[in-house]
């Protein structure tokens, strides 16, 4: 426990202290949500109905983003050497890689969601929902790209191959996180339902995820 | 302790390294694996820490800890020494210690024992190679592992942190660890050779 403890900590002190992760994430998030209405014209109404859908890809392309610096930097200066002669088991070590990611990558991002509502045009109910939306479903997108992150550290092919594997992975993500958001903000059908599939891909991201990663670090070891 | 290796041989990239190696060293031995460039030194070290899979033959550590595997026993001191830039020098060692799982000693002795103590809230960015070296060194001690395998390990030292590396070695096997070690330089301390390459 001390051990992955210790792993969280340093990956998040890394993500705050070089700027690299949280902020990049955030930053891009915020330029694609802001030019989202200057291409589409002042119309509130349909900036409102797209509003959640926005958000959404926005979050989406932020996430992946800052993904492939999950393994790499790891991989190039040797630690991962380290990290997997270590007694923690390798699955753990990546879950908790993997979740510190999330604390200092994923979850600025659902912060940031409020401020970026207003943006679009959408009212505070309408905001809250997306911004729940996103907090159940960007540990999926977290724990299914690490896959391909790791995948990408064992094939020595960075960015363009995360981004073609991940994807398709996160398209059930992307569907069911705006049906809930939409549910909730126009109805008529039920916002339990695809909630609770959002939250349940995020808990089958959480026990898959970490498996495959360490699976297919082990397959690479070189 | 037993460390043992039989019939190894090691294939990368679809290229044959060597084959057919056998070595040997007990509790308080060295073992200087030296060869020409190439010739899979590396590969060795890589092999035994678990980091490489064997083509053939096995590696093994006789009594050691029964639920630990070789690599759990081991420290690995590579070419690239696993320091983060942007985390400070006790950061950097405290993580370690606390990660990688062993018996533990005070990371500030350690840091001392290294000549890095007035450093310890430098950021590792601004080391010189040869600090960086020191800093690995100073994980070594701070955590107890009984079988050091270190890659050329006097690299970017100088003489006076080579003297300093030599007398840590040889506290290591005075307490019944066991070292192997790459080389190309004479270790100072009392070691078998391992060829490597050439003799196959």
């Amino acid at each position: 426990m001390t051990a992955l403890l210790a792993l969280i900590r340093r990956d998040i002190r890394i993500a705050l202290r070089v700027g690299g992760g949280a902020l990049i994430g955030v930053l891009f998030f915020l330029t694609v949500v802001v030019l989202m209405p200057f291409a589409m014209g002042p119309d509130l109404a349909l900036l409102a109905r797209l509003g959640p859908a926005i958000l959404w890809l926005g979050a989406l392309l932020a996430s992946l983003l800052t993904l492939d610096r999950l393994f790499t930097a790891d991989h190039d200066d040797g630690a991962l050497d380290l990290i997997t002669m270590s007694r923690t088991p390798l699955e753990l070590s990546c879950a908790a890689k993997a979740l510190a990611h999330w604390l200092a990558a994923g979850l600025p991002l659902v912060i940031a969601t409020p401020i970026l509502g207003l943006l679009l045009n959408l009212d505070a109910g309408a905001t809250a929902a997306v911004a729940l939306t996103l907090l159940a479903g960007t540990p999926a997108l977290t724990f299914t790209g690490m896959i391909g992150a790791a995948l990408a550290v064992t094939l020595h092919r960075g960015g363009l191959l995360l981004a073609v594997l991940v994807l398709p992975l996160s398209i059930p993500v992307l569907i069911f996180g705006v049906a809930a958001s939409e549910a909730a903000i126009a109805g008529p059908s039920s916002f339990g339902a695809p909630f609770s599939i959002l939250c349940a891909l995020s808990l089958f991201g959480l026990v898959v995820g970490p498996l495959a990663a360490a699976a297919s670090l082990r397959q690479g070891l070189d | 302790m037993r460390l043992s290796g039989r019939e190894v041989g090691c294939v990368r990239g679809g290229r044959k390294v060597f084959s057919g190696l056998n070595f040997e060293a007990a509790s308080g031995e060295a073992l200087a694996v030296v060869g020409p460039n190439g010739s899979g030194k590396t590969s060795l070290l890589r092999l035994i820490a678990g980091l490489l899979v064997p083509a053939r033959g096995s590696i093994t550590l006789e009594g050691g800890e029964a639920e630990l595997t070789l690599a759990e026993q081991s420290h690995y001191l590579g070419h690239r020494d696993a320091l983060k830039p942007a985390l400070s020098v006790s950061e950097n060692l405290n993580f370690w210690r606390d990660f990688l799982g062993g018996e533990r000693s005070d990371p500030a002795e350690s840091l001392a024992t290294v000549e890095l103590d007035h450093a310890s809230h430098l950021p590792a960015a601004f080391l010189s190679a040869g600090q960086r070296r020191r800093l690995s060194i100073a994980r070594l001690l701070t955590l107890r592992r009984p079988l050091w395998l270190l890659d050329e390990p006097t690299n970017a030292l100088d003489t006076a942190g080579q003297r300093m590396f030599v007398g840590l070695m040889g506290d290591h096997l005075s307490r019944g660890g066991l070292i192997v070690a790459a080389t190309h330089m004479p270790l100072g301390i009392a070691a078998r050779t391992l060829r490597v390459g050439d003799a196959s």
